[in-house]
């Protein structure tokens, strides 16, 4: 008796829902496992955890403030990952957002004291949003001229830009008055974020969800988003047919880049109002899970953006409530990626039990045919 | 520039160099094979975490190696299961390897002390350099090349024995061949799963030996962060070296020729911030990746293994 | 002919094999005897390949039983198979490009058990060569070799494992008329060595030529086994199709008009950077068919994509209608009506995961109504693709599907309609009904004569001689990039061609190893 893997003959619709559904269940289950074997008991765990995260109105508004950053780091990624151009580099994207946010908003009054303040989160966004573009341009220049692997490339970048920033906030624009914390003078309060009244839920939110929409209309109702998806089904092809790969590949990590840096607007300018140590706790590496987790797609991003939120929020709660360590959403959080990079295969094959090749009848073996005639 | 000074540069070099090299040789391991595993410095971390966490507590220093070499057979199985059997995308596989490996080592690193407090600070056994007698009196080479601990003396006769066995033995030739073309190894009776599991999980082993080396010999000793992205550096060498064990050393030997000049400038007392002499490391791979690109390019000799990052199955009808 | 062993070397009794959406095998019986040349004859998609899969252990029956030399057996893998003497050369070779001639002999072997001796595999394989006359280097590099020599590596790797039963699908698409004598002469010494010989084709003529035995297979089924003696081509031809088969398509006369392509001492490299087009000139006129005949791997390859803007031409100059192209962008040769249909459908011509309504509009989608502005008129697009498949009778579900899940032959419909669809002045048509079935080939062939009614330019490669001949108005041959002639192809002498695709020039006295048998 064999298990074998056989092709499907269409694209199963149930399972483009049920897999990641079933990929949850088992992560869960998995999880469960691993908490049992630690002690505690998983059901009570995973309530906690959704009401830490879900449950009531401020529990809610952290959810949401985590997600923010992931969904504008996962969108950037997404559309990146679509033609298959594997920016790894969201975290120093989004750390240089920071960084030229910071400059605008810390510098620039004195450079220009004629500045009416009003102006200076305006540019703070725009800076945000060009300084993770061109840091996210310098990979895509040298992969579409030089054809220079990208994954690695994105991946330097990140360290260069982590090193870059901390020289800053620990060094020449360290807040003196700072009480030894790590992080520059705090931004005057033009320079902030609106936020939701009661909740630390700021702007971001809201350009996340406009790059959403964007991005969707974009890929399915334009021929950019047609060349996109053409590119990353099959670079061959699209080079045939005509459509130019290095323009596309600068043009999407403009995006990208800039939708990250945007990310690290959100984080100086909405949350910390400086920049300091605890910008870079690994949004930009965690929404490549939620770009992959989303399918590429907009809406999956924003809905993963905010479950995996949920995730570290309620992980952080139970750590506090249950004294259990906040890696179980980590494990959570892992479980639940294997599981469903796992479950994309049945996508496209399914299961079949082979019970061995079946033996016919016996049969007395018929004289080769020795003139012709129809089977 | 005295005497002295060459050999203590060159002495910082090997050295540093060694968990670059074990990583990047398992890395070729494992890419010869066809399959791209991008986890390299999650298994690198867990190796360090784990195998100091348990030379720690059994005051056995072989104890860890055995330990760190086990977690990376284990997350690399994981990989090889995804990326073999299921046929998932490697580039994302590996990348996931990575995250959950760096966030779990950092974890372990959190709980798996004394009485279950953090392993920073602590002091465990680690392997100390073994002057190989007459050798090491040799001036500037020997006190250098051979005055080095075991696991670096290991990878003198690893590399060769590792190039031998890739181009020169019948499971070396096998192992090539599942990489260049899966199909004709298959319908020659090669066992591809077999041969690209195998290889992914040795691969594993011999990375997570690499961080053990750091958190063991190097450093020694354990702090949050400990590879700072040597994994990522080990796979640009995996190119740099063209995907073969011999010259990666050449590639090994130039990174921990970087680090050990970071050292020496700021041992030296320069003007130059820390921060931007920790960048050097990476900012040179780039160089290093762009030059290698470029040059290859330019030869127009095909280096990558043929079906690198490639699931295969045998049942698709042609 | 030695005298018949009445014990079968293989018999296959009721051999089933299912794949997704297809039976590619249904019950189907087979045998061959030692020392005999047996023929699998079929059209594309009958079966024959997939048969003699599982024969060499690739795939595994659904149902059915093989015996050996009277014994049964059951093979798992092909390693199975092949310590059971059957080796298989298929039509895509199994051979590591990278590696050399004689690392390809031991790939898969159990002995040598782990340390290699090169040159001790080295003489076992100069002594085999010289044997059965198939002329090698061991110390060759596969990419090195040609596609002739390759192939005799891939026979020396069956011998020297020892095979009884050899197993060659579809061997001779990729030699000239003289290398397949010199394969016939080779296969004789095999069976006066008591070996069986499994030869699948689909070319009546060869198969007549070389065989002892005939089965041919049709929908995956088994029709007839008959002797060579007592069968005729057009017998088996009707067995292949099931009714009588036109061999002619109607193709009228006309007289050409202006001249659409002008190539002029074009000369290009090949990926390894070595000149594959040398000082090629040709001219094709509206109207007129220009078939490029010879074997793959002499510079056609590289030709059509010169023309097509996807390789750089080093010397030369390609005009269509007075407009200099040479060196320009695919995007600007599509913009000048220049339509390809590439020999790598999947790979290069369509997008296997997208629907088809997004492939169809791959050369398109930047004109009104397709688009407006920067948008996509889904709408639009719906329409203009599903006039397509009605136009073309594409067989598939809804222009929704995946393109990936339609046959062959709907394959090439599809991209043929596109590539008709923007009314090209030239169209370059690579191998088009290579893997077609019969319905298919001659749908593509009237396809391809209806746009030279409509004033087309066609410049049609293909390896298949006889295709060229019923299609084309003249014949250009191309040997190691450079053209051997152009001559027309009305009462074409097909044997003068084929000393031109072996690179004797007309007027040339043949060397002499080249003489055929």
């Amino acid at each position: 008796m064999r298990i074998r893997l056989e092709r499907r003959l269409k694209p199963s619709r149930s399972a483009g829902v049920l897999v990641p559904l079933v990929s949850l269940i088992l992560a869960l289950a998995f999880g469960a496992l691993i908490l049992l074997a630690t002690g505690a008991n998983p059901l009570v765990t995973y309530k906690a955890m959704a009401v830490g995260a879900f449950g009531g109105k401020y529990a809610f508004s952290e959810t949401l403030v985590k997600a923010i950053p992931l969904i504008l780091c996962g969108l950037g990624v997404a559309v990146a990952f679509r033609m298959r151009f594997w920016n790894i580099g969201a975290e120093g994207q989004l750390a240089m957002g920071g960084f030229a946010a910071a400059w605008i908003a810390l510098f620039l009054p004195r450079l220009l004291p004629d500045l009416p303040l009003k102006w200076l989160l305006p540019l703070m966004i725009v800076a945000g949003f060009l300084a993770g573009a061109i840091w996210g341009l310098i990979p895509a220049f040298l992969r579409a001229f030089l054809g220079v692997n990208e994954v690695i490339t994105t991946l330097m970048m990140n360290y260069i830009a982590i090193l870059w920033i901390e020289y800053l906030f620990y060094g020449p624009w360290r807040d003196p008055k700072g009480y030894g914390f790590p992080g520059t003078a705090p931004f005057p309060q033009e320079a902030w974020l609106a936020r939701y009244p009661g909740t630390r839920v700021h702007l971001g939110l809201v350009f996340g969800l406009v790059a959403a929409v964007a991005l969707w209309l974009i890929l399915t109702r334009t021929r950019w988003g047609y060349e996109v998806r053409v590119i990353g089904e099959n670079p061959r092809a699209a080079r045939y047919a005509g459509i130019i790969l290095w323009r596309n590949i600068l043009l999407v990590m403009l995006i990208s880049g800039g939708l990250a840096g945007l990310a690290g607007v959100g984080e100086v300018a909405g949350i910390s109002h400086r920049l300091q140590k605890g910008l870079t706790v690994g949004y930009g590496y965690t929404a490549i899970i939620v770009a992959w987790m989303g399918q590429l797609n907009p809406w999956g991003v924003v809905l993963v953006a905010i479950l995996l939120a949920g995730l570290l929020v309620g992980g952080d709660q139970i750590q506090i409530t249950m004294r259990l360590p906040a890696a179980v959403a980590l494990v959570l959080q892992g479980a639940i990626l294997f599981f469903m990079l796992g479950g994309v295969l049945f996508n496209q094959y399914r299961l079949r039990l082979d019970w061995g090749p079946r033996r016919r009848a016996a049969k007395p073996a018929a004289p080769p045919a020795i003139s012709g005639g129809e089977s | 520039m005295t005497l002295a000074l060459i050999t203590s540069i060159l002495w910082v070099t090997i050295r540093a160099g060694t968990s670059l090299l074990y990583a990047t040789v398992g890395e070729i391991l494992t890419e010869r094979a066809g399959i791209l595993n991008l986890g390299v410095e999650g298994i690198m971390i867990v190796g360090a975490v784990t195998g100091f966490a348990a030379a720690y507590h059994t005051k056995q220093v072989w104890v860890g190696v055995g330990v760190a070499m086990l977690a990376g057979a284990a997350m690399a199985s994981i990989h090889a299961f995804l990326s073999v059997s299921l046929r998932a995308e490697q580039v994302v596989s590996g990348l996931a390897l990575t995250i959950f490996g760096t966030g779990l080592a950092n974890y372990l690193g959190q709980r798996l002390g004394p009485g279950g407090a953090p392993l920073v600070g602590m002091v465990g056994p680690k392997f100390t350099p073994v002057p190989l007698s007459a050798l090491a009196d040799v001036p500037v080479l020997g006190k250098s090349v051979f005055n080095q601990d075991i696991l670096t003396y290991a990878t003198y006769i690893l590399v060769p024995l590792l190039w031998f066995f890739l181009n020169r033995t019948r499971p070396g030739l096998h192992l090539r061949a599942v990489g260049e073309n899966p199909q004709t190894a298959d319908a020659m009776g090669v066992n591809v799963a077999g041969i690209r599991y195998l290889y992914t999980i040795v691969g594993g082993m011999l990375i997570a030996l690499g961080g053990a080396h750091l958190s063991l010999a190097y450093t020694p000793g354990w702090t949050e962060g400990l590879t700072a992205g040597r994994g990522w550096i080990a796979v640009a060498l995996v190119i740099f070296a063209t995907w073969d064990p011999v010259r990666a050393v050449v590639g090994a030997i130039l990174f921990g020729g970087i680090n050990a000049v970071q050292f020496r400038m700021q041992a030296a007392g320069t003007t130059i911030p820390a921060a931007f002499l920790n960048m050097l490391p990476y900012a040179f791979t780039i160089v290093v990746l762009v030059f290698v690109t470029w040059w290859e390019g330019i030869r127009k000799r095909v280096g990558a293994p043929a079906a690198l990052g490639l699931p295969y199955a045998r049942e698709e009808k042609r | 002919m030695a005298e018949l062993d009445p014990i079968p070397a293989v018999r296959m009794t009721g051999i089933v094999k299912r794949f997704p959406g297809v039976v590619a095998n249904d019950h189907v019986d087979f045998e061959a005897l030692p020392g005999e040349v047996h023929s699998l004859l079929g059209e594309n998609g009958a079966g024959k390949s997939t048969l003699m899969n599982i024969l060499s252990g690739l795939y595994v029956p659904d149902e059915g039983e093989i015996h050996l030399f009277g014994k049964p057996v059951v093979f798992r893998s092909p390693r199975d198979a092949i310590s059971h003497g059957i080796g298989m050369v298929h039509q895509h070779f199994m051979l590591v490009e990278m590696h050399t001639v004689a690392e390809n002999m031991v790939l898969g072997l159990n002995k040598p058990r782990f340390f290699l001796n090169l040159r001790q595999i080295e003489r076992d394989v100069e002594r085999l060569s010289a044997q059965y006359g198939l002329r090698v280097d061991p110390r060759a590099r596969i990419w090195q070799l040609s596609v002739g020599e390759q192939q005799r590596v891939e026979i020396l790797k069956m011998l020297y494992r020892g095979a009884r039963i050899l197993i060659l699908d579809e061997p001779t698409a990729v030699l000239t008329p003289q290398e397949v004598e010199e394969l016939f002469a080779t296969l004789r010494k095999m069976t006066a060595d008591g070996k069986t010989v499994i030869f699948i084709s689909h070319k009546l003529e060869e198969v007549m030529a070389i065989s002892d035995r005939i089965t041919v297979l049709r929908g995956g089924k088994a029709v007839a086994t008959v002797h060579k003696a007592e069968t005729t081509p057009a017998d088996l031809a009707r067995m292949m199709v099931g009714r009588e088969v036109l061999f002619r398509v109607e193709k009228e006369e006309r007289e050409p008009g202006e001249v659409v392509l002008e190539v002029s001492g074009l000369c290009a490299n090949n990926d390894k950077g070595l000149p594959a087009l040398k000082n090629v000139s040709f001219t094709i006129r509206e109207g007129e068919i220009l078939g490029v005949a010879g074997v793959a791997g002499n510079g056609q390859r590289e030709l059509a994509e010169v023309l097509t803007g996807l390789r750089k031409a080093t010397a030369g100059s390609v005009t269509v209608l007075q407009c200099d192209i040479t060196n320009c962008s695919p995007r600007k040769i599509i913009g000048e009506k220049v339509g390809h249909v590439p020999e790598d459908r999947l790979g290069m011509g369509l997008v296997p995961n997208l629907p088809v309504s997004d492939n169809v509009i791959m050369k398109t989608y930047k004109e009104r109504p397709i688009s407006t502005g920067p948008f996509l008129n889904s709408g639009a697009v719906g329409r203009f693709a599903r006039q397509l498949v009605e136009q073309f009778k594409i067989a598939t579900p809804s222009v929704q599907t995946p393109v990936r899940l339609l046959s062959g032959g709907n394959l090439q419909k599809t991209l043929l309609a596109r590539e008709i669809s923007i009314s090209p002045r030239l169209m370059i048509a690579m191998h088009p009904t290579r893997g077609l079935d019969v319905g298919a080939t001659e749908a593509v062939r009237r396809l391809l004569l209806e746009q030279r009614k409509q004033g087309a330019a066609l410049l049609l490669i293909s390896e298949d001689l006889d295709e060229i001949l019923e299609l084309a108005d003249r014949i250009l041959v191309l040997y190691e990039g450079e053209v051997q002639g152009i001559v027309p192809a009305k009462d074409a002498d097909i044997a003068a061609i084929g000393l031109m695709m072996a690179g004797v020039k007309p007027g040339q006295e043949p060397a002499p190893e080249r003489r055929p048998a």
